[in-house]
């Protein structure tokens, strides 16, 4: 049904499988998963657990994106959720209990939950443009979280909080479980009830969406929470992994990957149809990156540089028009056939068709955009 | 006005595909210096697609274009300038920001010692309005103008490039009487002057009034090329319809043969609805199977009335009140729950959603009443969407096709679904037949017709006057921002009197 959203899939997972290719034969034990201690382990599982916190945080992103708007804050919610839970479990009578941690747990959501709201009242109510409202929480809430934890690294030997990040259950990594679960809620709460579809009129045109009766306000504000209580989070879980809360680097610049892991995975950023599983491609290949970037030994000075390239290249390869090019050269003359359903036989070929006109034709028509 | 000189311009074989669609196939056209050409044909005959390959915006797959003669091939349309065609859209392409003299010098400012002389490019500018006999000043932001002042604007920046050839596409669709005048004197200018132009248009009495010659198309081929003096409009409309041609002598039969119930007693009422600055209160009864025509000049505030009452803006004074109780009017929605429908004459940008399917679109103002937790369900929605694919006879069929694909009558078509699905009691149209070929006005106009008949009020804005008073039983007419009189349109009544009526002010 969603065949041209399908399609859109093919590049993104074509990357993916390079890159896992590309490290397979670099790394001779990257296929490996192994069960140690009741736990797998594995590069290939080391990507997913180590990719939770940007997954976690790109559907968020999607779902923002997909109103035409942005989230530049959730990087300092991540910091925020991280200094709240540790603050709580360290001020608690036993940080050890597991009442203790869920209890610390669930204020720093609920206080992610309120950011994202801020950001949608901002928003949707006031009407400040997205990049600036945000703006406003990426800065004040790094501060915030310095605050919190009285601008120290606030570390905790709590067992259970730890084990958020370093557990498993049947083997498989907690996180990767909490990332598994968010994707299933996003996507039911999307494709199964009607909010996909109103979150993708609202985005792609606003007054006409209003004009059917959609109440983007609310909708608007949900996505912002959505998008802050993703954050809330991967902040836990970054904070649970190094059992330390770090107000200043943790979550820096995890907006930026976000942003690209969606753009990556197909949604526009003009707003419109969005793709969950094209976020979630997007999200491993930028993780996949991370991972190759240190197991390939890149030096550390090259390795921005590097993730560019790939960037780069995937941008390249979404583009018809560069695909279009170059394949032109090797393809033989004429342009290619329209396909069966169409009443009018093709025309017969003509030798004086430059290969140029085959690379046009595989273009959107351009009547479609006013 | 037979020439025999060689063609400014000569396309023939023009083969063009889209993506799963043969837009093309064998069109042609040929121009010639010092003619006004029209081309013809319903939406979706290739008329755009054939302009676009004129201009160098899509390559054609094959096909011969010859300039002057010479066998070309036009890289885009940089080059098309460069060849001496210049094109005016529809939706005027120049810069809003930026004043007059600068949009109509872009690309070629006089340079001064320092740079760009803001001076000459004034004078010039100035110079070139003049010898049009425009009255124009060309310091001011173009954005200031009236869209009539920004086409003539573009088409002085071809005058200015010395274009043999000039393409109009549409270019009255949005202008009223009065600058449609100017637009005609300065085409009539530049064609005594040796300028081919091509002029697309919907508007049948204008390619009588301007044009010598006319080229037809039909699915995207050639029908053939006609001289105006020579084809009647009932021929040619048939020679674009092909065999749908009876569609209109079969509407004129429908409508307005079955007057509904004198007796029906309003459902809503609107008392002393205004907005400043936008239309001043006005008061409104609407009963069922009643077709209320509102007719006014453009910018007389008809768009202005009928957004009021849908909730669409916000109204200053008054209210609507239907079944004897009041709709709050600060979104569309109450409205909407109350059994309001809205198609705004702007169905691009307020309308559709366009990179969303058929089926999307169809469904979204049920979708939106009904909340996000209660989808559709599956079977509900393939059958609605089915059924009125099937009604409104919306091409192409696929309900997945992404409406930004379609012509602008299916578009019309798809708009106008969405909300008989919401079976109505008041269907509020502005302008639905704007913009799209008579086929698909027919078949609009018939649709209206059946709808009031089933028992559904419609509200119905539209510039054409003859479409107002034959589909309409009652007519509101407005001038100057405010609702000056009611007519019956019982049988006595007819465009002169409207007119009249509005010349008048209401000074009965």
């Amino acid at each position: 049904m969603r065949s041209a959203q399908t399609r859109r899939l093919v590049w993104p997972l074509l990357v993916l499988a390079l890159l896992v290719a590309a490290n397979a034969v670099a790394t001779p034990r990257f296929l490996e998963i192994t069960v140690r201690g009741g736990r797998l382990y594995g590069s290939l599982v080391d990507i997913l657990h180590f990719g939770t916190p940007l997954l976690l945080i790109s559907l968020g992103m999607t779902a923002v994106i997909a109103l035409r708007g942005i989230d530049l804050s959730v990087g300092a919610v991540v910091a925020v959720a991280g200094a709240v839970a540790c603050t709580l479990i360290e001020s608690a009578a036993e940080p050890d209990s597991p009442s203790a941690v869920a209890g610390a747990v669930a204020a720093a959501l609920a206080v992610c939950a309120l950011l994202g709201l801020w950001n949608g009242f901002l928003v949707a109510v006031l009407r400040i443009q997205p990049i600036v409202a945000t703006l406003i929480l990426m800065v004040a809430g790094r501060g915030a979280a310095q605050l919190i934890t009285g601008g120290q690294i606030t570390t905790v030997r709590s067992a259970p909080y730890r084990e958020i990040a370093g557990g498993s259950v049947a083997t498989v990594p907690v996180t990767v479980i909490v990332a598994a679960a968010t994707l299933l809620l996003m996507w039911l709460l999307v494709r199964r009830t009607a909010l996909g579809l109103l979150i993708e009129a609202i985005g792609g045109n606003a007054e006409a969406g209003r004009l059917a009766g959609i109440r983007a306000t609310g909708l608007t504000m949900a996505a912002y929470t959505f998008c802050g209580l993703c954050a809330g989070l991967a902040g836990i879980i970054i904070s649970a992994n190094t059992g330390s809360a770090d107000g200043n680097n943790a979550g820096l610049w995890i907006e930026l990957d976000a942003i690209l892991a969606v753009v990556i995975g197909g949604t526009l950023l003009t707003g419109g149809r969005f793709s969950i599983a094209g976020t979630v491609l997007g999200a491993i290949i930028v993780q996949t990156l991370s991972t190759t970037v240190y197991t390939m030994g890149v030096p550390p000075e090259s390795t921005l540089v590097f993730k560019a390239l790939v960037v780069f290249g995937v941008c390249l390869l979404q583009s018809p028009r560069f695909r279009a090019q170059v394949a032109a050269p090797f393809r033989r003359s004429g342009p290619p056939r329209p396909p069966s359903n169409t009443a009018t036989p093709a025309p017969p070929e003509e030798d004086d068709v430059k290969p140029e006109a085959a690379s046009i034709a595989d273009q959107e028509p351009r009547e479609v955009r006013p | 006005m037979e020439t025999t000189a060689e063609p400014a311009v000569h396309m023939s074989g023009i083969v063009k595909d889209f993506p799963g669609v043969r837009a093309l196939d064998g069109a042609g056209l040929r121009l010639r210096p010092g003619e006004v050409h029209a081309l013809l044909g319903e939406n979706g005959a290739g008329k755009s697609t054939l302009i676009k390959v004129l201009t160098g915006v899509h390559r054609p797959e094959s096909g011969e274009i010859r300039v002057a003669g010479e066998r070309v091939e036009i890289s885009g349309p940089l080059d098309a300038e460069r060849r001496g065609i210049a094109t005016v859209y529809q939706e005027v392409n120049l810069c809003p920001n930026l004043s007059v003299a600068e949009n109509i010098l872009l690309g070629r400012e006089p340079r001064g010692r320092f740079g760009i002389s803001q001076r000459r490019m004034n004078r010039r500018a100035a110079e070139l309005a003049a010898g049009m006999d425009l009255d124009l000043d060309v310091t001011r932001a173009l954005g200031d103008h009236s869209i009539a002042v920004q086409q003539l604007v573009s088409i002085l920046r071809a005058v200015d490039l010395q274009a043999r050839v000039l393409v109009l596409d549409e270019p009255t669709s949005s202008l009223d009487r009065d600058e449609v005048r100017i637009l005609f004197d300065l085409v009539e200018r530049l064609r005594s002057r040796g300028v081919a132009i091509l002029f697309v248009t919907h508007f049948l009495d204008q390619v009588y009034e301007l044009c010598q010659r006319m080229t037809v198309l039909r699915n995207g081929g050639l029908v053939g090329e006609f001289a105006t003096a020579e084809v009647g409009q009932r021929e040619l409309i048939g020679h674009m319809l092909g065999e749908q041609a009876g569609e209109l002598d079969r509407l004129e039969a429908s409508a307005g043969d079955d007057p509904p119930d004198a007796g029906a007693a309003p459902f809503l009422r609107a008392r002393g609805l205004g907005r400043s600055g936008g239309i001043a209160p006005y008061d409104l009864d609407v009963a069922p199977g009643r077709i209320t025509g509102l007719a006014g000049l453009l910018g007389s505030g008809r768009t202005e009335a009928v957004r009021l009452l849908f909730g669409a803006d916000r109204p200053d004074t008054g209210g609507v009140e239907v079944d004897g109780r009041p709709v709050p009017l600060r979104t569309p929605r109450a409205p909407i729950a109350a059994g309001l429908a809205y198609c705004s004459e702007d169905r691009k940008s307020e309308g559709l959603v366009a990179e969303l399917s058929i089926a999307d679109n169809l469904m979204l103002a049920m979708q939106a009443a009904r909340g996000w937790l209660r989808p559709v369900p599956a079977k509900t929605r393939a059958e609605l969407v089915e059924r009125y694919i099937a009604a409104l006879r919306i091409r192409p069929a696929a309900p997945e096709t992404p409406v930004g694909a379609l012509s602008g009558g299916n578009q019309q078509k798809v708009l106008l679904g969405r909300w008989l699905i919401m079976q109505p009691r008041l269907l509020i149209l502005d302008e639905p037949t704007r913009g799209i070929d008579i086929g698909a006005k027919a078949e609009v106009q018939r649709l209206v017709a059946a709808q009031s008949r089933q028992g559904t009020a419609v509200l119905f804005v539209s510039s054409e006057l003859e479409e107002v008073l034959r589909l309409s039983h009652r007519v509101v007419v407005l001038r100057d921002r405010r609702v000056i009189s009611e007519l019956d349109n019982d049988g006595g009544l007819d465009t002169d009197r409207v007119l009249a009526e509005i010349a008048e002010g209401g000074g009965r």
